[in-house]
């Protein structure tokens, strides 16, 4: 009997996860709440079974999450054997940088792309697993399972290692590391499918309900807290939404959905017709901003 | 464009197809691509307007859509206006998920190609029905075949622009077979298309009912994958990592790459050769009682055996072979080139050796098949070449098991993976031939002469006073009854390497042959010298690896070019630099300075006499000789 398709790309994640812990030094696995993170960790439990995870967890935290967000880390932060790290960029707090005064740029670049570099400096890993998949963007699409980094954490688009067979080259120089994409082959649908198949806790701002929505420039934004500034005479009205995509509440486009559980999400999938990361704002500055953004240390 | 859409795969039980495509640019290889991804709506309506939008600035097509751009996801390759890497791409029917390797047909991207393949269980080869069999086609069919991939699709693209015509099919179709007749490839199945139009990518042709063979999507769809092969093969598991979270449990976690395993079944630890039961086979999700080829697994031993990373796990009766020795095709993959006698590393599975490529036995000509000689590699070339690895090592021939018989090179200063190979067979030399174990061995000579063994490596530019200290050196040693011998650059040339110049390549075998027999003589117990420029530190590392803890010396004789050249006393340097030699160092090849030499020797400081005082300290220091 063969494996099915998603017990192949499982056995497939797990094998990149056993290889980063056999052959790095201090592994860490970024956490960032979303769906993507949510399988990833899932997977990686099974991967080391019985064994608690071989790492910790790193959240960077932008202190913009949506509260459902938090709820959800502070709950997985208290499973047995898991140590998570938060790291808040002390710049970031004392400039009290925000996406309304410094803009979507600013914003991520200072809170999630310097953020990171700081946190691995500190800590000293050498390899950060994330849960960034190929599907998700064209510039993703050639960027290999084990990708290296300079010391200063730029990435170089022209000089990658060629990746055959299931065998990954991990050496690297002092002041190296690696971002490592064990979902890289895994698309939205399979990472939903496999939420269902394993029933894994994900953030309830995946399904549908009525929240609190304004619209700016056509996209629904959610008022998560009352640090939201509303324009003179601006009122969140009540909306059946939901997000496909979880990152910063001020950068995250809701879409009009009545899909409230996994089954309605995958159905509502097939009937889709926009990309998931159209609900992010970041990406739609220019069409080449991901790989800008990846050459500069973005994850 | 005509929207009949498939159903995106809702069966969670759908099966995996992998797949890479091969072709050029301009043989529609991105429409085609574009259209199976657009018609399984893999493609969304924002993709395709950004896609719109690039194609109207950058686009090759006067405005329509131009799918090239969709795949050439890099900026830097959107302005070349050609894919210069792999790009990854999914989609899914009602019945399988795909996944699809773009890879370019461009001749310097062999390299690409085959990383694309490596995983693909079938490649789809185009050619434009207008050019016909080409020979791209002919390079893209070996390397297929180099690759073990058993599933080829020719497809026939641009079939709209032939006005649909089934004798130019015919007459295409019946020149690959011949081609593929010298090439092993299980199954070839050749398609007439239009990508652009539609034609027999998902909807068949109304324009070729001639054509009675299935749709480029209909046979993705049913091509049986090669499960059934892999699962049919004895059990092949390498051990990834050991998990050890208690005292009382051993786990031993790895990918099944071949064959199924069973509790209670009989197994055998490789290269070790130790036996045992399998007690368990552990899962979060409860323990199994079997497991197969693909799965990624934890299973425990009955007996506390040792095993680590790096380990094979088979049949105790249907072992894999063990050997040190092997012929492999290698793929070069890097713009240095591959040097025979050079060490770099091997991995193989979860494995990792020393490896040294000993011969290059022949190259292969991709776009003919031909053998020619040759003494290296340069990138995008594949060779047929003896290799040799520091240990032994637990193997199948890349032809019966992908995993354990396909390896890659990593270069040892750079960390570039430079290389891929494939294990073809083990030497038998491998298995015959023995270090003689001899009585009298190297402590025992070495006591006699009232000394320790060592090599005294001097290295350093050409004028810079090496076979003169070394000389000194040697006289200062005899004098004291010693036991010397010096090996120098210029004599050493005279007879024993008489047959090599001045490449990279020779130099490097220079090199090793001059370790080897500096090796041989340290084994005698004298204290060698070796007075050569040696380059590169690659070779001299080489050269360190072979000898024991404390017995090589690295001496760098340290003079700047200018200095050195102002001396010249063989004239060579003026030779050099007139052009009537090559490959001189220092003026077109280079020297790469040890990093952390025994000693170091700076000569525009200190005369040849008290550097040679100096080194003879050093070696009463170390022990070598006695302090007397």
């Amino acid at each position: 009997m063969p494996l099915t398709h998603l017990q192949r790309l499982e056995a497939e994640t797990i094998h990149i996860l056993r290889e980063v812990v056999a052959e790095t030094d201090k592994p860490v696995m970024l956490y960032s709440i979303g769906k993507d993170s949510a399988v990833m960790l899932h997977v990686a439990r099974k991967a080391f079974y019985p064994a608690p995870l071989p790492f910790p967890l790193l959240h960077i935290d932008t202190t913009w999450k949506f509260r459902e967000m938090y709820e959800l880390r502070d709950r997985v932060a208290a499973e047995p054997g898991t140590e998570l790290i938060v790291y808040v960029n002390p710049e970031a707090v004392a400039r009290g940088i925000n996406p309304f005064t410094h803009g979507s740029a600013v914003h991520t670049d200072v809170w999630k792309t310097q953020g990171l570099k700081q946190a691995l400096d500190k800590y000293g890993f050498d390899a950060a697993m994330g849960g960034a998949r190929r599907d998700e963007e064209k510039s993703r699409a050639k960027e290999r399972v084990f990708s290296f980094r300079t010391a200063q954490h730029r990435w170089d688009p022209k000089n990658q290692r060629p990746e055959l067979w299931r065998l990954y080259n991990t050496r690297k120089h002092r002041g190296e590391s690696i971002r490592v994409f064990p979902l890289s082959n895994w698309t939205e649908l399979d990472v939903w499918r496999y939420v269902e198949r394993e029933n894994i806790p994900v953030v309830p701002l995946y399904f549908s309900r009525e929240r609190p929505v304004v619209e700016r420039d056509g996209v629904l934004i959610m008022v998560d807290d009352e640090r939201f500034p509303l324009a003179p005479g601006e009122v969140p009205r009540l909306r059946k939404v939901r997000f496909r995509t979880l990152g910063c509440y001020p950068l995250t486009g809701a879409i009009e959905s009545s899909a409230g559980n996994v089954a309605e999400i995958i159905a509502e999938m097939a009937a889709a017709r926009t990309s998931e990361r159209q609900g992010r704002l970041i990406d739609q500055d220019a069409s080449a901003s991901m790989e800008l953004k990846k050459q500069e240390g973005y994850f | 464009m005509s929207a009949a859409p498939v159903p995106a795969a809702h069966e969670a039980a759908g099966d995996l197809l992998r797949f890479n495509t091969c072709g050029s640019v301009d043989d529609g290889k991105s429409s085609l691509i574009g259209r199976l991804l657009y018609e399984s709506k893999a493609l969304f309506d924002d993709q395709l307007e950004v896609l719109a939008a690039d194609s109207k600035r950058v686009g090759t097509r006067a405005g329509e859509i131009d799918y090239a751009l969709l795949l050439d996801g890099l900026s830097a390759e959107r302005e070349q206006g050609i894919t210069i890497d792999v790009a990854y791409r999914y989609f899914a029917s009602a019945r399988r998920h795909f996944i699809v390797a773009d890879t370019p047909g461009h001749e310097q991207y062999t390299r690409n190609m085959v990383t694309g393949a490596s995983t693909a269980d079938l490649s789809v080869i185009l050619i434009d029905a207008r050019k016909g069999v080409l020979t791209q086609t002919r390079r893209h069919s070996f390397l297929v075949s180099l690759l073990g991939i058993r599933h080829v699709v020719l497809a026939v693209n641009k079939m709209d622009l032939v006005d649909y015509s089934r004798d130019v099919f015919s007459r295409i179709e019946d020149q690959y077979r011949e081609m593929t007749n010298d090439l092993d490839i299980p199954s070839v199945v050749c398609i007439p298309v239009s990508a652009v139009k539609g034609d027999n990518v998902v909807e068949r042709s109304a324009a070729m009912a001639w054509y009675r063979g299935p749709t480029l999507m209909e046979l993705l769809d049913t091509v049986e994958v090669d499960g059934s092969r892999a699962l049919a093969q004895p059990l092949r598991l390498p051990i990834q990592w050991v998990n050890r979270p208690r005292d009382d449990f051993r786990g031993f976690a790895g990918t099944i790459v071949g064959g199924s395993v069973r509790t209670g079944d009989a197994v055998r630890v490789q290269p070790s050769g130790r036996v045992s039961r399998v007690a368990r086979i552990v899962t979060a999700d409860g323990d199994l009682a079997e497991a197969s080829v693909g799965q990624s697994i934890t299973l425990t031993l009955a007996d506390e055996i040792d095993v680590s990373r790096g380990d094979l796990l088979v049949p105790a009766d249907q072992p894999a072979e063990v050997a040190n020795q092997f012929e492999a095709t290698i793929v070069w993959m890097h713009e240095s080139p591959l040097l025979p006698g050079r060490g770099y590393f091997l991995k193989i599975g979860p494995k990792t050796a020393g490896a040294t490529v000993t011969g290059l036995k022949h190259k292969i000509n991709v776009s003919n098949f031909d053998r020619t000689a040759g003494t290296t590699l340069e990138l995008n070339e594949i060779g047929v070449c003896t290799l040799e690895i520091d240990r032994p090592i637990a193997f199948d021939p890349y032809g019966v098991n992908r995993d354990t018989g396909g390896f890659i090179l990593i270069d040892r200063i750079t960390n570039d993976t430079v290389g891929a190979g494939m294990l073809r067979f083990a030497l038998r030399r491998a298995q015959n031939v023995h270090w003689q174990a001899l009585d009298v061995n190297k402590s025992l000579r070495a006591a006699m002469k009232r000394q320790r063994p060592c090599v005294l490596w001097f290295t350093g530019l050409s004028g810079a006073g090496k076979s003169t200290i070394a000389n000194l050196v040697d006289k200062k040693l005899h004098s004291t009854e010693r036991h010397t011998y010096l090996l120098d650059g210029d004599n050493v040339r005279h007879g024993l390497n008489k047959d090599l110049g001045f490449t990279d390549a020779d130099r490097v075998e220079n090199i090793r042959r001059i370790a080897e027999v500096a090796r041989l003589m340290v084994d005698a117990g004298l204290i060698v010298g070796t007075a050569f420029i040696s380059p590169f530190r690659a070779e001299r590392d080489m050269a360190r690896a072979l000898l024991g803890d404390g017995e090589f010396i690295e001496i760098f004789v340290d003079t700047p070019l200018d200095v050195a050249e102002r001396r010249d006393p063989k004239g060579l340097y003026k030779k050099a630099r007139r052009g009537d030699l090559k490959n001189f160092t220092g003026i077109d090849s280079p020297y790469e300075p040890p990093e952390a030499p025994e000693l170091r020797i700076d000569t525009t400081a200190t005369t040849a006499e008290a550097a040679a005082e100096e080194i003879v300290a050093f070696l009463k220091r170390r022990g070598i000789v006695d302090p007397t």
